[in-house]
């Protein structure tokens, strides 16, 4: 009888039983990330005179489309993968938000106390990661333990961005109130307004997707992934075959909280401003229906979901805005009874049909 | 009264999760006879005597079918030896050298007892392959996991076990699709992977057809020799098939042991039990 | 649907409506009376005397008119306090201004109390008074009112002489006392006395003002506390004996205010503790059902105007059926399609919630709309200095307390609770037993959406109506339902209450705002360490 081999140690290499087609949807989704980005980037410095040229406050307005996109990833992530509906990833963001917004707002003036501490880049950037980090560490700490699952975690959330909400916006925390944090004038010494900073910050967004993409995809597609997948079929079965669920349920949990922070820190300074309506439950369960639409659980569909959902928002809220709602609260109806696969599950099926080769 | 003591105690260890039940090879002592040694055991429910002074000894690389009637204590008996449900008074022994009575449920799988229930659950969104390989012993910790990548040593384990289970063909295909047959045999694969020394098996054919079943008989007739299998089971041309040695249960306490044959023959198993099973047919 | 399912819903719709009406049928006649008649003659004679140069004479007047029998005497006297009271520059009419805003003032005649038009700055000329004078006048129609027939005048007017008799007075107010009959009105007047009297130095009259809730008392003891001698000493033990009686009854109107506002709670919560509690749907449209509900008692105040009292209380099956024929339509349309799948649930009635807000928002306005109480509701019941109930709140918590009743009736005493407690434990075995699901589903549905809607024809009495007042509600309402353990009725009563209370209790300490957070928290907490809530569910067979 073989020895038995602990998974680490091993040397072999990576075994995939859907291997080369989960590698070129990474390529794939990578590839065209990089090429949009370029093209943007490409388009935005011809003339401004010129058909093709892309305005700065277009670029920006991409800038923002992608870290809805990194939102997104972190709550398909969680959500996708683990079946664990978060109604308060908002929560999260607006964290990193505020962090970055703070370091905003201490540049070029005197500020003192706690938030001038903020105005030194690297302080912020660790505040982007440990605050909506450590909240998740110890909220999720606690329910995980107890054991609260699917819709007990969803409310629990739902109540926890709330509480935040109001907390925000009290004046006595010292945060811009309801008004929040605006009016903010550079960033590492460059005026926020400026054309070399709009587009670096889009590059800049443009990356951190990428990053994220990549990680989850390793994540995902590794043995941690699988016992995601496995915890959110069969979570009595998975604890019974050894794993600490409520660990790996934790860990995915902390890692989606900060990317939602890190997505909030690239918007703030791209949207120029950050008020308690990102704690709003509101925009946390629209976040949802980005991923629904774009598919759970395949990564590439919650950066479609975000994109198509939030470029239809700027066309409907501006074109026709009583219609908006009408349409998004449509999507959750639509999505959820027709589309329970998404975009993504809807193309997935269209390429079977015609390709014919079904090997289920 | 001693389930809701259980129960509470349960509930006073809140963290207490299934531990890591796979250690490489279960340190069980077999050397001085039997791999499961019940003696006395009774427990009993509300006043109710759902096991009475049962004695049962199964000895290392057995195969042995428990049957008996509704009611009997088939299922209560697997439950103390799992840890589940503790009993009011006897012992219990794994080898020579582990008291049962006093291990957790998980602290008993890492011991080597593994359980298969009666409803097959795989994880229907994965492959065979990848229902093997989360149960491989490994290291279950989260960064141990995400970096685990599968060594030869791993493969070579995983391809036995897929021949042992008949699955070879179905390798990639995701575990939601198969037959309710083949996943009843996945589930036995999952509980290989894990090195188990004794094998609890809930009645394995309910629900599968005649071939199915033949094929099970074969699987669990391989099974015998390397791990020790306790298979209960109400289907009596099934337990004819693979039997060596039966023991009837009846009332909570072993009404008779031996070969199909001479327990079949047997006057009060024949009234108790098998009577009353051609009657029905009848 | 069916008939019979139509005659079900008609049945406990009904059964809630009528319980409901009981406390509602309550309204007050209000008392009218008149005095005797003098000549117009005598009465301008009086009024000239108001006019005479210098603030004594004037004085004498005021003490004229007071004792005169003349049926205008208070509104004169009133006028006159507020600087409305004029006489024609060129000629001997007296005017009262009706209002003083603008440059043409409305006016009446003082003495026929007829319309006559508008005056002016140029046209008449106010009377004016000094402040001796305007105390004068006030104790004067305190007295006034003190031998009006009416005891609700009575009282009021014997209440304001707490802390103003003075030397002139205090031989009135005696007379009045031994002349008056009613005990409410006399204790104010011992008080006032007692009050005087201790200002003259009376150490025994303290005793009448032990453990006195009235502000008046504290302010006129307070001087007198501090420094020495047995006054003040006295004066400083009876002092402490009031801030304790006062410290108790602020008390209780804390938890009167905080039953109030947990009732409010659990009005917006059994709704949901119906549907999520009892069928396990998430229905996120909940609070969009609660605002539908308030919607229709505003819309009903539109169709009757004037009428606040009738639109209410019509409000009351009216919004129960509006909610409820939304409700069965959303449960028809969305939800019996997702069964088993509840983030599914969550997320597409979301969307319904979302199209509901429009859709108000559409028809009617984005605008908040303030719906008016009727007289019965307004107003508050003085239990004490301390202690006051308004009956807005009062009728909420009772509201509160009767549809709970009526609900728990309809789940305990019907065919339709029966089959909803057969359907919620063993689904399949109810279905076996002939209960058809699919239709108990939807009656439930619409009985909790029901609910919803009384809740927002309640909440409309509260606070404005809007399109997002569901919104406001959401969030608290699954936190009770969770609180309370999901599946009990009682849990969601007891877990509503308590949060509402806390939320009082804690208000004075930290603010409004950090004590709704504060209990938010709390309920986070308290969810982690014991996820089946207050009250868990007892082992369901399924």
């Amino acid at each position: 009888m073989s020895q038995v081999c602990t998974g680490s140690s091993g040397a072999g290499g990576v075994r995939r039983s859907m291997g080369h087609l989960s590698d070129r949807t990474t390529m794939l989704t990578c590839a065209v990330l990089v090429s949009a980005a370029v093209l943007v980037v490409g388009l935005n410095l011809l003339p401004s005179d010129h058909a093709l040229h892309v305005g700065d406050a277009t670029v920006s307005l991409l800038g923002k489309y992608f870290c809805y996109m990194l939102l997104a990833l972190a709550v398909d992530l969680i959500w996708g993968y683990l079946g664990i509906l978060s109604l308060g990833h908002g929560a999260f963001f607006a964290l990193g938000g505020y962090a970055m917004g703070l370091y905003l707002n201490a540049q070029g003036t005197n500020i003192d106390g706690w938030q001038a501490w903020l105005g030194h880049f690297p302080l912020m950037a660790l505040a982007v990661v440990l605050a909506p980090g450590l909240l998740a560490l110890v909220f999720g700490w606690l329910a995980f333990r107890s054991r609260v699952t699917g819709v007990y975690f969803s409310i629990i959330t739902q109540a926890m961005t709330f509480a935040l909400m109001l907390a925000f916006n009290r004046n006595e925390m010292g945060v811009g109130g309801s008004t929040g944090l605006t009016r903010f004038s550079e960033l590492l010494g460059m005026p926020l307004n400026s054309h070399a900073m709009t587009v670096a910050l889009f590059v800049a967004s443009v990356l951190a997707v990428l990053l994220a993409f990549v990680i989850c995809r390793m994540m995902t597609t590794s043995r941690l992934g699988r016992v995601c997948i496995a915890t959110r079929d069969a979570e009595a079965r998975t604890r019974f075959l050894g794993y600490r669920v409520e660990h790996v349920k934790l860990a995915v949990f902390v890692v989606s909280a900060v990317m939602a922070g890190i997505a909030g820190a690239l918007y703030v300074p791209q949207v120029g401003i950050i008020n308690p309506g990102s704690f709003a439950p509101l925009f946390s369960i629209e976040v949802v229906v980005w991923v629904a639409l774009g598919g759970r659980a395949t990564l590439f569909g919650a950066l479609i979901g975000a994109l198509v959902v939030n470029w239809l928002k700027t066309v409907l809220t501006t074109e026709m805005p009583d219609a908006w709602l009408f349409m998004l609260g449509g999507l959750f109806v639509v999505v959820t009874m027709a589309l329970p696969q998404g975009i993504a599950g809807l193309a997935a099926s269209m390429r079977r049909q015609k390709g014919g080769a079904v090997h289920e | 009264m001693s389930e809701t003591l259980n129960r509470l105690r349960d509930m006073a260890r809140p963290d207490r999760v299934f531990d890591f039940m796979v250690p490489d090879r279960s340190p069980v002592d077999v050397r001085h006879g039997p791999i499961l040694y019940m003696e006395d055991v009774t427990v009993s429910f509300d006043g109710f005597r759902a096991i009475d002074r049962l004695n049962l000894t199964i000895d290392d690389g057995e195969l042995r079918c428990i049957i008996g009637p509704n009611g009997a204590g088939k299922t209560t008996m697997m439950d103390i030896i799992t840890g589940k449900t503790r009993p009011d008074s006897g012992q219990v022994w794994f080898g020579s050298r582990h008291n049962l009575l006093r291990l957790s449920e998980p602290e008993v799988a890492s011991l080597g007892i593994g359980r298969k229930f009666q409803k097959p659950t795989v994880f229907e969104a994965l492959t065979v392959f990848e229902n093997l390989e989360l149960a491989m012993a490994g290291d279950r910790r989260v960064w141990a996991t995400f970096m685990a990548r599968l060594d030869h040593e791993g493969r070579a384990r995983l391809d036995e076990v897929l021949e042992t289970i008949g699955l070879e063909a179905e390798r990639d295909r995701r575990s939601g699709v198969l037959s309710h047959g083949q996943k009843q045999w996945l589930e036995i694969g999952m509980l290989l992977m894990q090195r188990p020394r004794l094998l609890l098996i809930d009645e394995p054919v309910a629900g599968m057809t005649e071939q199915e079943m033949h094929r099970t008989a074969n699987l669990l007739n391989r099974l015998a020799g390397q791990q020790s299998v306790v298979v209960v089971e109400h289907d009596m041309g099934f337990v004819r098939s693979i039997a060596r040695h039966v023991t009837v249960l009846h009332q909570g306490s072993v009404l008779a042991e031996g070969s199909m044959d001479a327990v079949a023959a047997d006057s009060r198993v024949r009234e108790v039990y098998l009577g009353a099973e051609e009657e029905r047919h009848a | 649907m069916s008939r019979r399912a139509i005659r079900d819903l008609w049945r406990a719709g009904i059964v809630l409506v009528l319980v409901m009406m009981v406390p509602v049928m309550m309204a007050l006649p209000g008392v009218v009376h008149a005095g005797d008649q003098i000549s117009d003659e005598q009465a301008r004679t009086l009024l000239e005397g108001l006019d005479a140069s210098g603030f004594e004479a004037k004085g004498e007047a005021v003490e004229r008119v007071a004792a005169s029998t003349a049926s205008q005497r208070e509104r004169w006297l009133q006028a006159l306090l507020e600087g409305r009271l004029a006489r024609e520059r060129r000629g001997d009419h007296f005017y009262i201004i009706t209002d003083d805003g603008g440059r043409e003032w409305p006016i009446i005649d003082a003495i026929t109390l007829e319309d006559v038009g508008t005056g002016s700055r140029r046209t008449i000329n106010t009377i004016t008074i000094n402040n001796t004078l305007r105390t004068q006048i006030e104790g004067a129609l305190a007295a006034m009112s003190l031998t009006a027939g009416d005891v609700k005048a009575r009282l009021a007017a014997a209440r304001a002489l707490v802390g103003t008799v003075d030397a002139i007075s205090v031989a009135r107010v005696e007379d009045t006392l031994a002349e008056e009959e009613s005990l409410a009105v006399r204790e104010q007047l011992e008080t006032a006395l007692a009050l005087h009297r201790v200002q003259q130095g009376d150490v025994d009259a303290l005793e009448t003002l032990r453990g006195h809730l009235d502000t008046r008392v504290r302010n006129t003891l307070v001087p007198l506390a501090e420094g020495d001698g047995e006054l003040a000493s006295e004066a400083r033990g009876v002092l402490a004996g009031i801030e304790r009686k006062r410290e108790w009854h602020q008390r209780v109107q804390t938890l009167f205010f905080g039953l109030s506002a947990g009732s409010i709670l659990v009005l917006a919560a059994i709704g949901l503790a119906i549907t999520f509690g009892v069928m396990g749907v998430i229905n996120m449209a909940h609070g969009e059902l609660i605002m539908l509900g308030a919607y229709s008692a505003w819309w009903l105040q539109q169709l009757l105007p004037g009428q606040p009292g009738l639109a209410l209380i019509l409000a009351i099956p009216f919004g129960f059926l509006v909610a409820a024929a939304f409700g069965i339509a959303i449960e028809r349309s969305v939800i019996r399609f997702l069964k088993g799948r509840p983030l599914e649930t969550l997320l597409a009635t979301f969307g319904v919630s979302l199209i509901l807000q429009q859709l108000v928002r559409t028809v009617f306005s984005p605008l908040n709309r303030a719906v008016a109480s009727p007289e019965w509701l307004r107003g508050s019941w003085q239990v004490t200095e301390a202690l006051s109930i308004s009956y807005s709140r009062l009728a909420v918590l009772i509201f509160c307390l009767v549809v709970f009743a009526a609900l728990w009736a309809v789940m305990r005493f019907t065919r339709l609770g029966l089959e909803v407690r057969a359907v919620t434990q063993n689904r399949d075995m109810a279905r076996a037993m002939g209960v058809r699901a699919a239709r108990v589903d939807m009656l439930t549905f619409g009985l909790g959406a029901g609910v919803a809607g009384l809740a927002g024809v309640a909440l409309s009495q509260i606070t404005n109506v809007g399109p997002n007042l569901g919104q406001n509600y959401i969030v608290d309402s699954f936190l009770v339902v969770v609180f309370g353990g999901v599946g009990n009725l009682w849990g969601t009563l007891v877990a509503g209450m308590t949060l509402g209370v806390l939320n009082q209790v804690l208000q004075p300490w930290v603010g409004a705002v950090l004590a709704k957070i504060v209990v938010l928290v709390g309920v986070i907490l308290f969810i982690q360490k014991r996820p089946q809530g207050l009250f868990p569910p007892r082992g369901r067979v399924s």
